[in-house]
């Protein structure tokens, strides 16, 4: 773990490592957001996934999204980690991290850190089922691009 | 020379992860349509192409020494 505060990494995630990235004196709460791979999804069940990553630019989506939230909630830090590889059941996929002088910046901000990533961080995840296996784009709990493109925010 | 970065399904469907090409000066929906011609199998109806690591348009230009990526939908978190 380095003091990057947006990665992309093939090793677990430790979440107080995130949490110490964005610990500052000026700060009264700090919300982290744990997204574990699910074993079951409508009836399906899931052996393990397989997450890749365009790691160059999925880094500087990430670093993006932490502008956007620098943004709209004045004075927040946030650190974002997503983990690629393969994962099982309960593993942590990926850990967002903000800290806010009050309470409801930080959780608002956190929410969107992670809707974000859905929309524009060049990352998939491969669902090992069962009975099969599927590359993940179009799921139902995710944006579909109808335009063709991700909703980007300052255009 | 344009590079080509493949990724989830793409990979699959084209069998490898990169491609160099050796197209001229030609926009991003020219090059998704000669790769489509090229890949019939590959499914790019709704993969978006970001071009030196930046989202691009189907109208903005790709040159020899870019290096463009196709993005399906994306399914991080």
């Amino acid at each position: 773990m380095t003091d990057n505060l947006f990665e992309v990494i093939d090793q677990p995630i430790e979440v107080g490592e995130l949490v110490k990235k964005v610990e500052r004196r000026e700060a009264g709460a700090i919300t982290t957001f744990i997204g574990t791979v699910r074993e079951w999804t409508k009836g399906r069940r899931t052996m393990y996934l397989e997450y890749q990553a365009y790691i160059p630019m999925a880094v500087k989506m990430l670093a993006k999204i932490g502008e956007e939230i620098e943004e709209k909630w004045q004075d927040t830090k946030v650190a974002i980690t997503h983990r690629v590889g393969r994962l099982d059941i309960s593993d942590i996929a990926v850990v967002i991290a903000v800290s806010s002088p009050h309470r409801k910046a930080a959780y608002e901000a956190n929410e969107y850190a992670i809707e974000r990533i859905k929309q524009i961080v060049p990352i998939w995840k491969k669902e090992h089922w069962e009975d099969g296996e599927t590359w993940i784009g179009d799921q139902l709990e995710n944006v579909a691009y109808p335009s063709g493109e991700p909703e980007m925010e300052d255009e | 020379m344009i590079t080509v970065l493949l990724f989830a399904h793409l990979q699959e469907e084209i069998g490898a992860d990169r491609l160099e090409l050796e197209y001229g000066e030609l926009t991003v929906q020219e090059l998704k349509e000669k790769l489509q011609n090229d890949y019939p199998s590959s499914r790019l109806e709704s993969v978006m192409v970001a071009v030196n690591e930046e989202y691009a348009l189907d109208s903005d230009s790709v040159h020899s020494g870019d290096t463009v990526a196709l993005i399906p939908p994306v399914s991080g978190g």
